[in-house]
C-alpha cells in the first residue's frame, strides 16, 4: 500500500510525518536539527530516500543537511556558497548600492532525475547547483549578472530566490522567482536568463507599469503535464501564463483577498488550484480569522472556499510561500503548514482537512513524498 | 594543546562534547585555533567565521582567562594560560532572543 512522508521545516528544526495512503493516522518523527531555522526541506525525485534540508541560525549560519535513509539520520554537506567572480552590488532599502552578501538557503530543489544534483534558492538573490549530493556549491551566475541585477531591491523578507521550477518536458529550461526582484527563466540550463514579468501590476511600489523587474513574486506553481501553463501568487494578485511566462494575467476572481503566499496545483488536474488568502501584507494572517484555503477548479477566475475541518473563527496564522504542497495519491492529498504550528492535510483534494500536528514551532516549509 | 569549549548547538552539530582539544600550528591565535577547529572538524566550517570573509561571525564572542576577546585581531596571541592548556578559549553564542 502507498504511502506519505511529509517533511516539515520549521522555526525550530525538521519534522518527519508519515502516514499510510489513506492519510489519517500519523507518525510524528523529530525535531531534526533542534533550536535551528529548516527553511526547507525537499526528497530526491530520483531517489527518496535522499533527502536534503536547509537549515540555519542567525548565530551559527548555513549548514546544508543529507539524508540517505529517508530522513532517519542525517550528515551534514557542503555550505560554502561562494558567489563567483566578482560580486557587484544590488540596490539596499534605502536605494543605494550594497554587495552581494550570503545569508541563508530559502529552497532547495533536487533534481527529477539524478539524486547526487540539487539547486540552492539563496538570499542574497543566487542560484547555486550541486552536482555531488551537496557537498560542493557552484553558483549558476548567469541569473544574478543579468543586467538588472544592479536594480534588483529585497522586500521586507530580504532578497531572497525562494522559488525554483525544473520544467520536465525540457531539462533546459528553469524557473526562478526572487522578492521582490521577480520571476526569471533560462532556457540554456542556467546560462543565461531574462525576466519574465510582462502583465504584472505593482501599481502600489513601482510607478512604470511595464518594469521589467522589482515585481514581488511570492511563489509559481506549475502542472508538470502542463509545464507552460504556471500559476503565481504576488505580493498582491493571483496570476496565471500560458506561455511559460512570456505573459500573464490576474486570476484573482472572487477571492476574498488576492494577498497571499503559497499556490499550488493539483496533482491530477493542471486546472485545479489552491491558494490561502492572507488579509493584507501588514496583517499577516486569514481575513475574518477564518482559517480557508481557496481552490480553483477553472484554472483561476472563480475560487471556492474550503473550511471543512479548518479553525472558522480567531484563527490569526499565516502560511508561509513552501509551506503548502501536494501529494500525487489518488485522490491528491493537499498539505499546508502554518505559523502556529498546524500542519494540516487534506486526503480528499481539499475538500475536508485535519491537523496531522497541531503544535510546532512556526511552520516554514511542508513538502511530500508519495512512497511505494 | 589548545582547550577550547563550544557553544552546545556546534557540539550537536559535530556530534562531539563540547570541550574539545586542538593541536595549534605555530603560535597559539584565534586563527591559529579555529583552523585546527575546522581541519579536526569540517562540519564547523563557516559556523563560526564567515566562509568568505573568515571574519567572527556576529551573534558569537571568543572569551578567554575573563577576557573578551572578541575584538582583538585574529592574529593576535592568545593569553599564555590558553596557549598552555591551563585555561580554555570559549566560543560563545551571543545571548539574543528567538
Amino acid at each position: 500500500m502507498s504511502s506519505v512522508r511529509v517533511l516539515a521545516g520549521t522555526r525550530k528544526g525538521a519534522f518527519v510525518l508519515t502516514s499510510d495512503g489513506a492519510r489519517r493516522n500519523w507518525e510524528v518523527a523529530g525535531p531534526h536539527f533542534p533550536g535551528w531555522e529548516v527553511f526547507h526541506v525537499k526528497g530526491s525525485p530520483a531517489d527518496p530516500n535522499r533527502i536534503y534540508a536547509a537549515q540555519h541560525t542567525d548565530w551559527f549560519g548555513q549548514v546544508v543537511q543529507r539524508s540517505d535513509d529517508g530522513g532517519r539520520t542525517w550528515n551534514a554537506v557542503g555550505n560554502d556558497f561562494a558567489y563567483e567572480g566578482e560580486t557587484g552590488t544590488h540596490l539596499w532599502y534605502d536605494g543605494t548600492p550594497h554587495p552581494w552578501e550570503f545569508k541563508r538557503v530559502w529552497h532547495v530543489e533536487p533534481s527529477p532525475s539524478d539524486p547526487d544534483t540539487v539547486y540552492a534558492g539563496v538570499e542574497d538573490a543566487a542560484l547555486f547547483r550541486s552536482t555531488d549530493g551537496g557537498k560542493s556549491w557552484g553558483e549558476v551566475s548567469g541569473l544574478r549578472r543579468h543586467p538588472t541585477g544592479p536594480q534588483w531591491q529585497p522586500g521586507a523578507g530580504g532578497l531572497c530566490l525562494h522559488t525554483v521550477l525544473l520544467a520536465p518536458n525540457d531539462p533546459k529550461r528553469l524557473y526562478t522567482a526572487i522578492s521582490a526582484a521577480g520571476a526569471f527563466r533560462s532556457d540554456d540550463a542556467g546560462e543565461s536568463w531574462r525576466p519574465v514579468n510582462r502583465g504584472l501590476q505593482s501599481e502600489g511600489f513601482l510607478p512604470e507599469p511595464d518594469a521589467e523587474v522589482g515585481h514581488c513574486v511570492h511563489r509559481l506553481a506549475m502542472h508538470p503535464a502542463r509545464p507552460d501553463v504556471l500559476f503565481m501568487q504576488k505580493h498582491w494578485d493571483v496570476m496565471r501564463s500560458d506561455d511559460a511566462g512570456e505573459s500573464w494575467r490576474e486570476i484573482s476572481g472572487n477571492l476574498p483577498s488576492d494577498f497571499g503566499f503559497p499556490v499550488e496545483v493539483h496533482a491530477h488536474e493542471p486546472d485545479t488550484v489552491y491558494v490561502v488568502p492572507i488579509k493584507s501584507d501588514s496583517e499577516h494572517y486569514p481575513p475574518d480569522g477564518r482559517l480557508r484555503v481557496y481552490r480553483s477548479r477553472t484554472g483561476g477566475d472563480e475560487w471556492e472556499a474550503l473550511t471543512e475541518g479548518l479553525p472558522q473563527r480567531d484563527c490569526y496564522v499565516n502560511v508561509l510561500r513552501d509551506a503548502m504542497t501536494v501529494d500525487t495519491l489518488d485522490p491528491c492529498g493537499v498539505y499546508f503548514g502554518t505559523t502556529g504550528g498546524q500542519v494540516y492535510v487534506s486526503p480528499d483534494a481539499g475538500d475536508t482537512w485535519m491537523p496531522i500536528v497541531r503544535d510546532l514551532p512556526a511552520v516554514l516549509s511542508v513538502e511530500v513524498q508519495t512512497l511505494p | 594543546m589548545v582547550r577550547v569549549v563550544l557553544p552546545q548547538p556546534l557540539a550537536a552539530l559535530a556530534r562531539i562534547d563540547r570541550e574539545q582539544t586542538v593541536e595549534v600550528q605555530g603560535a597559539a591565535t584565534q586563527r591559529a585555533v579555529i583552523d585546527a577547529l575546522e581541519t579536526a572538524y569540517p562540519v564547523l566550517r563557516g559556523t563560526i567565521r564567515d566562509s568568505a570573509t573568515h571574519r567572527r561571525r556576529a551573534y558569537l564572542r571568543f572569551f578567554a582567562c575573563g577576557l573578551d576577546l572578541s575584538h582583538e585581531a585574529p592574529d593576535a596571541l592568545l593569553p599564555e594560560e590558553v596557549a598552555a592548556g591551563r585555561e580554555p578559549f570559549l566560543v560563545v553564542g551571543a545571548m539574543a532572543g528567538g
